[in-house]
């Protein structure tokens, strides 16, 4: 026998004894195209490494669409996909339908205790843990230091409305392109309604009463659309109503917007290598009216396994390689820390180097002073801060977005949106059987 | 002449191929009347059972429906008129003989090509954007306000962009039309003194008669169903004046996850279509006769 042949066939014994010792199994993970969530794909070879004999194949898909993918399997027990990534509203709801698979059985070195716990009580029903938070976030203001500079103003760490609208009105000059303010307009309950919704808390205003009657009648209702309407009209970018949180992303890095009012997590954007402003913003907490609520949402991108997978533990597996405090520390030593996915554990917030990036704080202060058990002012009968956790809400939310969003658009007055959304969230719920 | 067993057996040839297109045709058809009778929300699984026309009802009822109904129909006919119209003339166009005709045809059927997601992406982010669009550029550049399209005129836009994409098909067949008149009888009719205007309303038009009747009906069938390019662009909006009736069963269907009331929707749209396409066949189907 020579050589090369002894190799060879030594090789190929490898091989098969590795095919057997692999009983490979494959899961499916779908996810958000979100930066955080692709930087995860790109660290596969670590998972891979530590787990050959589970192979991960993934369905990256925009949010609405996965939204509608993961929901509609879901929902008909098509067990398409191992791990789904979904969000506080869909959690409470799913996990009481019975469509998830508990996480209360990961292992120790999860530490489960780590989790925040304004992020942790939003994922978790009856006591089980239904999904795990990949990242967290809230919502804040992002400034431009150099514009409210030149116009010799200072903004405050924890500004009013009135704040808010002094900067913009202060910061504009549709002359040059810049717009002195850059909020959600596009219809859609995770778009303009979750920004609205949000901002209605820190009026005062609410969904619903205890008994489920809807309140666009109220006259915190009225202040808030009449309050985004004004701010909007005076100092927002022209077409504002087609505006999600992407394009006012790109018009915020291309240096046309004073001020942006949106998810924490765009901090690292406007911050990043595509913006041209990333050294001229400032941050801040989202605006207040004296009235004890803050405009900020909550809100967290989790990993959860659907009771029709077939292949749990190996779900499980990924779930805690994506989730623990290890994957922090390797994104941290593969990418910097500015570039770890933020809010979700304790630990990351008293590390001293994550402690060293410029939106950490804002980050954590302005998830501790959101509360999804009492978002409003007011007592309300629902769970969530920018959307109420029942079946109905994602329909109805989403007409309602387009109905404010025709108002933005000047095609409807105040009035009358407030008065169409009245009429139509007070027959969805009759036919949904609340009242 | 065929025998009575012969027919027989030509029957028994074809049914296999025709009780397949029954049950292509049938099975889902029968499924979405069975849902729109039914409370079906996929996300309220413990609620089910018969609801009557309640779903009807509501689409009936419903202040966008109307609107919906006018939308679709207007879209199939705006994007009719502009597409005949322009691919008449442009196909008119290029039957002359120019230098790099070949290339030239190849860059008008061009868009026909593109995905209709792609096209209308295109549209919204590189020409009509209020900030960064081609459109607002020129405005600008002559000291106006930039025209906010998709916001103040969001179904005259939707309409322009199906045309664009659809153009090049009208005018694709339209051209295989004009190039099978023979120009015979063009020289004939110019001897006789025949202006260019009389050739092309005597001679011209009448040829391409059936061509503009196959292009009608095939893009009827297309148009009643658009929906990506509305997606894409104005999700439907602002408000719901661009929301037509395959975009409000999506709606129905998608965000609210109501399959009962999507189904009934899509009852409502067959029934449409079938209207729409009794009063083509009138109007136009003695046209494909001769």
């Amino acid at each position: 026998m020579t050589k090369t042949l002894r190799a060879l066939m030594g090789a190929t014994a490898l091989v098969a004894l590795s095919g057997v010792a692999m009983a490979e199994t494959t899961i499916t993970v779908a996810t958000v195209n979100n930066g955080d969530m692709v930087r995860m794909q790109g660290l596969m070879d670590d998972f891979n490494a530590k787990h050959p004999d589970i192979k991960v194949e993934w369905v990256t898909l925009e949010e609405n669409v996965l939204r509608q993918n993961v929901t509609t399997d879901i929902a008909t027990g098509g067990g398409q996909y191992d791990v789904i990534t979904i969000g506080t509203y869909e959690v409470p709801i799913w996990g009481k339908q019975g469509w998830l698979e508990s996480l209360n059985d990961l292992p120790a070195d999860y530490d489960v205790d780590d989790l925040l716990p304004a992020i942790r009580g939003g994922l978790t029903v009856d006591g089980n843990l239904y999904a795990s938070p990949f990242y967290g976030e809230s919502s804040m203001v992002m400034y431009r230091t150099d514009l409210m500079e030149a116009a010799g103003m200072a903004m405050p760490e924890a500004p009013t409305w009135a704040d808010i609208e002094k900067a913009a009105a202060a910061m504009t000059n549709k002359d040059a392109g810049i717009y002195g303010v850059c909020l959600r307009g596009k219809a859609g309950w995770g778009e303009n309604m979750a920004f609205l919704t949000a901002m209605s808390n820190s009026f005062g205003a609410r969904w619903f009463d205890e008994n489920w009657v809807p309140q666009f009648d109220s006259p915190e209702w009225k202040a808030t659309l009449d309050f985004y309407l004004g701010l909007m009209n005076n100092y927002g970018p022209p077409g504002a109503s087609n505006n999600g949180f992407n394009e006012n992303l790109t018009l915020f890095n291309q240096g046309k917007c004073g001020m942006w009012i949106d998810a924490t997590v765009a901090a690292s954007f406007v911050t990043g290598k595509d913006s041209t402003v990333a050294d001229k913003v400032g941050f801040a907490l989202a605006p207040d009216n004296g009235l004890g609520k803050r405009g900020n949402w909550l809100w967290a991108w989790s990993l959860a396994v659907p009771a029709s997978s077939d292949a749990k533990d190996a779900a499980k597996t990924f779930i805690n390689w994506a989730t623990n405090k290890d994957y922090l520390a390797l994104v941290a030593s593969k990418e910097g820390w500015a570039n770890v996915p933020p809010g979700t554990r304790t630990s990351l917030y008293s590390n001293e180097e994550y402690a060293k990036v410029p939106f950490a704080k804002m980050t954590i202060d302005s998830i501790n002073s959101a509360d999804p058990t009492a978002p409003s002012v007011q007592p309300v009968p629902y769970v969530g801060v920018q959307f109420v956790a029942i079946p109905e809400f994602a329909g109805v939310a989403t007409t309602v977005g387009e109905i404010f969003s025709a108002a933005l658009a000047g095609s409807k007055s105040a009035d009358q949106a407030l008065s169409e959304a009245q009429a139509f969230v007070a027959d969805e719920m009759k036919a949904a059987g609340y009242n | 002449m065929s025998t009575h067993s012969s027919r027989l057996a030509a029957r028994m040839m074809v049914a296999p191929s025709v009780v397949l297109l029954l049950i292509w045709m049938i099975v889902p058809l029968a499924m979405t009347l069975y849902y729109s009778f039914r409370f079906y929300r996929l996300l309220s699984p413990d609620r089910t059972g018969w609801t009557g026309f309640t779903n009807y009802v509501w689409f009936f009822n419903s202040p966008d429906f109307w609107l919906a109904l006018f939308n679709t129909l207007a879209l199939v006919g705006g994007v009719l008129i502009i597409t005949v119209v322009l691919g008449i003339l442009i196909a008119l166009l290029i039957d002359q003989p120019v230098k790099g005709q070949g290339f030239l045809r190849i860059l008008v059927i061009a868009p026909f090509f593109v995905m209709p997601p792609v096209a209308a992406s295109i549209w919204e982010n590189l020409f009509m954007h209020p900030q960064n669009g081609l459109f607002a550029a020129v405005a600008q550049g002559f000291g106006a306000q930039p025209i906010l399209f998709l916001e103040q005129y969001p179904m005259w836009s939707v309409i322009g962009i199906v045309s664009w994409e659809w153009l090049p098909f009208a005018t694709l067949i339209l051209l295989t039309a004009l190039q099978s008149l023979s120009s015979e009888q063009i020289e004939a009719a110019e001897m006789d003194g025949a202006s260019a205007f009389a050739r092309f309303r005597y001679i011209v038009l009448p040829h391409m008669t059936r061509a503009i009747t196959v292009v009608i009906l095939i893009q009827t069938i297309f148009l009643l169903g658009i929906f990506g390019e509305i997606f894409t662009t104005t999700q439907g909006g602002p408000g719901s004046a661009s929301t037509t009736l395959p975009y409000m069963i999506f709606k129905q269907a998608i965000a609210a996850k109501d399959i009962g009331r999507a189904a009934a929707g899509g009852i409502i749209a067959v029934i449409l279509a079938n209207i729409v396409a009794y009063f083509l066949m009138r109007g136009l189907g003695r046209n494909l006769d001769n």
